[in-house]
């Protein structure tokens, strides 16, 4: 963020350089300046709109899903989309195909909101840490996570899951601990710009404490780039917690997951394609929807970027 | 230059000790007793243990951390459990196989991104602009597993002119026969690649077109043509081949789906393969090897940058 937004916060108690510019009556606050940039921009609107659907669909699973997305029913299997009581048809069990994709959402909406939820924590800790304290705590939490990106991230996770064994919560761990380094960079890269910013010296002088500091000051005026950044990060999260469990290291069949759903449906290609090709394209829309969103909110916090 | 070319390969020793370690590290954790995966679930305790003693799984781990990584450096990977085979040898050559189709993939991305990123660029905001930035956004939020399946469909069974896997057919070893095979991996591997050459390609062009010397090279009388081709594009393209080599790690990821959704031999299929059968070295060597392989990009990447930027001091 700005340095502008923060000059007077040198009193003690007094408001961050955030909330005060946000109680400036002569003009709104960034946050609202931002949001109503968002609204004009229709990609993002839409893109929005679309996960908001998905969430709300993924909640009432248990209310709107038409069958039991394990049930099997061999009489009933492979039937095609438009099929009497299976919208969607059947997969090579015999089970409902729609119920199967809004149970899947719930998992991967799940995994990928969860997992950016996890690695941000874990990143905005070491990153404040590092960029906070420096001395010997800096060199030695960038080392490592110099190491952590010296693998390419699906390698990365792989190599997690075939340490910890396959399975969803595993698969989940591995993209979480990929995603820390990215993190620790922005948070670590925003502390260093402003730890000698005039506001946070004058906040050190007036007596307010480490703890203070770091959240009141410096981790609020992070804020921004850490929410562009995680909005773009759980569409690659659920990307790539579906391909590990297409590779079968994640969610185990017969869990209705849509990268599992993905892989046993290629066994049919020949005779029943829509069942690979409608999982995929429940992943690409979600992360398509999510790339918008977070390319609508990059632009919509700091217009100066869009080009 | 040199200096910084030496410091910047010095510094890559760290990184690799401990991406050794990491690697190393990994596979210590994993569930289960390599001793008793190799002799099967009916040999005795005994064997177990004499077995444990001759692979030197009785030392303590830096021991075996040591003892690993001279094996690593003097070329003794160890033995495959499932194949019976050295490790190096064999993943080097699916490492080759993996290695066409990076680089076909990288061909592919690059000249369709780059020149769709400066037409973009020129044109901004014209209606060409705003479908490729649409298609572009697309590009990358396509799960690279999905897009090799439609292709598959499409090309192979609906159309029945490409071959949708393995890399070559029964009873045939010509280059074109095994091109034919890599198209449509590469192909999908190509894609997200693409979509991000030509977002960056698009916004550096953006950038250099608002510069004086832009400007000054009109103002002289050359023609669009040349203005954007001699002092538009040589500038623009500098960042681009950072992000060109940034994309090498998402190649080496993306590779490892690309190959199993192609059956295609290649190292992802080798490390998916082995992880699945618990195939210890061979999944350590996999990994270290595709691990390696990206720090030395990432090295190469750096130092044509600072080759190709004239603008960049190195050595301090």
């Amino acid at each position: 963020m700005e340095p502008d937004l923060a000059l007077p916060a040198a009193k003690p108690g007094a408001p961050t350089a955030r909330g005060l510019s946000a109680r400036d009556s002569r003009s709104h606050s960034p946050t609202y300046d931002a949001l109503r940039r968002l609204r004009r921009d229709h990609a993002a609107v839409a893109g929005a709109g679309f996960l908001i659907f998905m969430v709300l669909v993924s909640l009432l699973a248990p209310l709107i899903a038409p069958a039991d997305p394990t049930a099997t029913d061999l009489a009933q299997r492979l039937r095609p989309p438009g099929s009497p009581g299976h919208l969607l048809g059947t997969d090579e069990l015999g089970r409902d195909l729609l119920s199967r994709l809004i149970w899947g959402g719930r998992i991967s909406l799940a995994v990928g909101f969860t997992a950016v939820l996890a690695a941000m924590s874990a990143g905005v800790v070491l990153g404040l840490v590092s960029g906070y304290f420096g001395r010997w705590i800096d060199p030695l939490i960038m080392r490592c996570i110099d190491v952590l990106m010296a693998f390419p991230s699906l390698l990365l996770a792989i190599a997690v899951v075939a340490s910890l064994g396959p399975g969803l919560g595993n698969a989940m761990l591995a993209v979480s601990i990929v995603g820390i380094p990215y993190y620790a960079r922005i948070v670590r890269g925003s502390v260093l710009s402003l730890r000698n910013q005039e506001f946070v010296q004058a906040a050190r002088v007036v007596g307010a404490s480490h703890g203070r500091i770091i959240v009141r000051h410096i981790l609020a005026n992070s804020l921004a780039p850490l929410v562009v950044a995680a909005t773009l990060d759980v569409g690659w999260m659920i990307m790539a917690a579906a391909g590990l469990s297409f590779l079968g290291l994640g969610a185990q069949p017969p869990t209705a997951e849509w990268g599992v759903m993905l892989s046993a449906g290629r066994q049919q290609i020949r005779n029943a394609p829509h069942l690979s090709i409608v999982p995929g394209a429940m992943i690409f829309l979600v992360v398509l929807a999510l790339n918008f969103l977070g390319d609508g909110l990059r632009d919509a916090m700091d217009p100066r970027l869009k080009q | 230059m040199t200096a910084y070319v030496v410091q910047r390969i010095l510094s890559l020793i760290p990184v690799l000790i401990g991406v050794t370690l990491l690697v190393f590290l990994v596979m210590q954790l994993a569930p289960g007793d390599p001793a008793q995966i190799m002799l099967g679930a009916h040999a005795t305790e005994s064997d177990v243990n004499r077995l444990r003693v001759d692979l030197g799984l009785d030392q303590p781990w830096y021991v075996q951390y040591t003892r690993w990584l001279g094996g690593v450096i003097s070329g003794d990977w160890g033995r495959s459990i499932q194949l019976k085979r050295e490790v190096l040898p064999y993943l080097a050559g699916r490492f080759q196989n993996s290695g066409y189709l990076m680089l076909l993939a990288m061909a592919l991305a690059c000249t369709a991104g780059v020149p769709a990123g400066i037409i973009s660029a020129i044109r901004q905001y014209s209606l060409g602009d705003r479908i490729s930035m649409v298609l572009v956004l697309m590009g990358f939020s396509t799960p690279v597993f999905w897009l090799g399946i439609i292709l598959q469909i499409v090309f192979g069974l609906l159309l029945g002119i490409l071959p949708v896997s393995g890399i070559q057919s029964p009873g045939q070893s010509g280059t074109v026969d095994l091109l034919l095979h890599l198209i449509l991996p590469a192909l999908t591997l190509a894609t997200a690649p693409m979509a991000i050459i030509a977002r960056m390609t698009r916004s550096s062009m953006l950038e250099v077109i608002r510069q004086d010397y832009m400007r000054t090279a009109r103002a002289k009388g050359l023609t669009e043509r040349l203005v954007i081709n001699r002092h538009g594009v040589r500038n623009a393209l500098i960042p681009v081949v950072t992000v060109i080599g940034l994309q090498a790690g998402y190649l080496l990821g993306g590779d490892i789906l690309v190959e199993i959704v192609f059956s295609y031999p290649g190292i992802g299929l080798a490390m998916v393969t082995g992880i699945l059968a618990r195939d210890f070295p061979l999944v350590q060597g996999a990994i270290l090897m595709v691990a390696a392989s990206y720090v030395v990009v990432n090295l190469i990447t750096d130092l044509a940058y600072a080759f190709i930027d004239p603008r960049i001091h190195y050595g301090t």
